[in-house]
């Protein structure tokens, strides 16, 4: 079990660092290859001469991309200064980057924005989990009958639409038609009974879609996993229907649902972009599109390398949920 | 025939098999194409689904026609039907009429219609295209590792476990915004298609990849292939005649069920401004033009929305027939 922990934990280490290669190379090698001045896309579009020579020094662009990234990976253990252009700016750790565009460290910004991500994400995932399991369990139960056919239409017709067709509708229709929630935003710290009026959509909307693609998941487990030798063992010794679904057959169901849980939920720290956008929850989405139509690089490398963070424990925590839920599943 | 004796007999009434037509069909030899062919004829759903894309496509390729046909065009503006005061569309639903079929937009005022038809040209060509980028990268690389297996293998093997767990909205926006605005001869829309197909078929190799590299390890080790090695075949030879037309089915399945998610990534990329810019028609640009109008012209959501929801659901039911047809231990 150690050892495993410690060999997956390496693998995370390697993931990571393979990620902030590959944001190097998007950020640093891309333009350089393409012929845009990198200095230029970390000012923003209306900077004078002397701005872009102040970053171009500051971040050391003239230097091999080496000692660029070396600088960056110090940057997150020790801070770092960005020394040119005549002053000095300090970022202290973990320095993720500086914006010089809006003259912010990355790291607060981060941590200010993850929290609201998180409990849109985290909130969707219990809705989704609920409801796209009983949909996908009982039509496979029930495969062929009416419910079914009617459930499976639907799930599919959710995984056709698009979050933000259906955050626009629910938005007309409940918040501005019917009144029933808020259509803005509001922290928790502010009032949070107002807080949760205002995050009721955004779940919903998101639990939509993912529901609707577990219930198809959970559905075909099932179907798969009712025709297997050992249920009808488990038949066989007079175990009662309930505790053969319940106990055998959900077992082995709860395994694909959860690689999916792990993969899904890390791409939402950073993949809620665009049901942060259609109803303005000011979350890590909303501030890396923000970043990006300002051209705010910093900004878009921290949002990325969070995300991908997100994603690559996710899968290890996972991973290790394997073990407690199929017993077939040994860590070594 | 059982009885040839009283042949007159049986020609006036035949004798058939109480079981139905599936004994004396089961007699004439069928080909694998065949049978599935014939059983996607009998699922009218997916076949409901293959027409409507069909027609979409006929809708994308002879966008012009039809836009002339109906006297439109997709960047004529049309003030004149524009509400000065608050901007929206004069008339009910949107400006609704014989002459704007799905109304006029907002503040400019150009026929939704046309917009609507070109803007399938858009969907269709970046879901296509992408899928066809994904599916030659898949298999070429899926091939190589699955056939060659070794030091290749885990290489690629890593490589597509590490891209599967990236955030891969995230870095797709990144690499869009960096990329320059003229490339390879190409200016603004041109260079912005091109860069989302190549973009969301680097994103979907993985997907195809994994199958292909399944498939042709549990191939390689048939006894057809090592027969095939045994009369002096080459490497090229049995990867291209002996092994490729076994991995055509499952390819064809993932290539049609990938295309109504690169549409989708299309569309969000269009929606979140990454993506096709104005005034360049596409669904997806036009839905976030409509965020602003979602309580006073609820129309201009309603149909780009429509047109993304009937395309991908077209797509993904179509998809899970051909899936189903090719699936040989399916039972319709």
């Amino acid at each position: 079990m150690l050892t495993y922990l410690i060999r997956r934990l390496f693998a995370v280490a390697v993931m990571l660092v393979v990620i902030v290669l590959a944001v190097f190379c998007i950020f640093f090698l891309i333009p350089k290859w393409t012929g845009t001045d990198p200095a230029l896309m970390f000012v923003g579009k209306q900077a004078d001469k002397e701005a872009i020579e102040g970053v171009r020094e500051k971040l050391g662009l003239a230097d091999p991309v080496l000692l660029q990234l070396l600088e960056f990976f110090k940057g997150i253990f020790v801070g770092r200064d960005y020394t040119g252009g005549g002053d000095t700016i300090h970022c202290s750790a973990p320095c993720f980057g500086y914006s010089f565009r809006n003259e912010q460290e990355i790291w607060p910004v981060l941590t200010d924005r993850l929290p609201v991500t998180l409990t849109l994400a985290l909130g969707a995932a219990v809705v989704w989990l609920i409801i796209g399991l009983a949909i996908g369990v009982l039509s496979a139960l029930k495969r062929g009958s009416l419910w079914d056919r009617a459930a499976m239409t639907v799930a599919l017709g959710g995984v056709s639409l698009p979050v933000y067709f259906t955050g626009l509708i629910s938005l007309a229709l409940f918040a501005y038609q019917l009144g029933w929630v808020n259509n803005a935003f509001t922290p928790f710290e502010e009032n949070a009974a107002q807080w949760f009026s205002g995050m009721v959509l955004p779940w919903i909307t998101l639990a939509f879609l993912f529901g609707a693609m577990y219930a198809r998941l959970s559905r075909a487990t099932m179907l798969e996993v009712m025709g297997e030798d050992y249920i009808r063992t488990a038949r066989a010794k007079g175990l009662k229907e309930p505790v053969v679904i319940g106990k055998h057959a959900m077992r082995s169901t709860m395994t694909p649902v959860l690689t999916l849980l792990g993969i899904d939920l890390g791409a939402l720290m950073g993949g809620a972009i665009l049901t942060e956008t259609t109803f303005s929850v000011p979350g890590l989405g909303q501030a890396v599109l923000k970043a990006i139509n300002e051209r705010d690089l910093p900004l878009i490398l921290g949002v990325t390398l969070i995300t991908a963070t997100a994603v690559v424990l996710a899968n290890l925590i996972v991973d290790l949920l394997y073990g407690v839920i199929d017993p077939r599943v040994r860590l070594a | 025939m059982t009885a040839p004796l009283h042949d007159t007999a049986a020609e006036t009434a035949p004798v058939e098999p109480v079981t139905g037509d599936g004994a004396a069909k089961a007699v004439e030899g069928r080909s694998p194409g065949r049978i599935a062919w014939e059983r996607l004829k009998r699922d009218k759903v997916a076949l409901t689904g293959g027409v409507i894309v069909l027609v979409l496509i006929l809708v994308a390729v002879f966008a012009p026609v039809i836009t002339a046909l109906l006297g439109q065009s997709p960047d004529e503006r049309h003030e004149d039907l524009i509400d000065p005061l608050f901007q929206t569309p004069l008339g009910s639903f949107g400006g609704i009429s014989g002459d704007h079929l799905l109304g006029v937009e907002p503040v400019s005022g150009r026929d939704i219609f046309a917009r609507i038809v070109y803007g399938a040209r858009v969907s269709l060509l970046v879901g296509f295209l992408s899928a066809v980028v994904a599916v030659i990268l898949g298999t070429l690389l899926g091939t190589l590792a699955g056939y060659f297996g070794g030091w290749l293998d885990a290489v690629i093997s890593r490589v597509m476990d590490m891209l599967l767990a990236f955030p891969q909205l995230l870095f797709i926006i990144s690499l869009i915004s960096v990329m320059p605005n003229n490339m390879l001869g190409l200016e603004g829309t041109g260079v912005r298609l091109l860069v989302m197909i190549i973009v969301i078929g680097f994103f979907g190799w993985p997907y195809i990849g994994r199958i292909v590299r399944g498939q042709v390890l549990s191939l390689r080790e048939r006894e057809y292939i090592e027969a095939a090695r045994s009369l002096g075949a080459g490497r090229p030879y049995i990867l291209r005649k002996e092994l490729l037309p076994n991995l055509i089915a499952p390819i064809t399945v993932y290539a049609t069920l990938m295309i109504p998610t690169n549409i989708l990534t299309e569309a969000a990329l269009s929606f979140l401004g990454v993506g096709v810019k104005p005034p360049t028609a596409s669904w997806g640009s036009m839905l976030s033009d409509a965020v602003t109008f979602y309580e006073t012209d609820p129309t201009y959501m309603i149909i780009p929305g429509i047109a993304i929801f009937v395309t991908v659901l077209s797509f993904n039911l179509f998809g899970d027939g051909v899936r189903d047809a090719l699936d040989p231990k399916g039972t319709r």
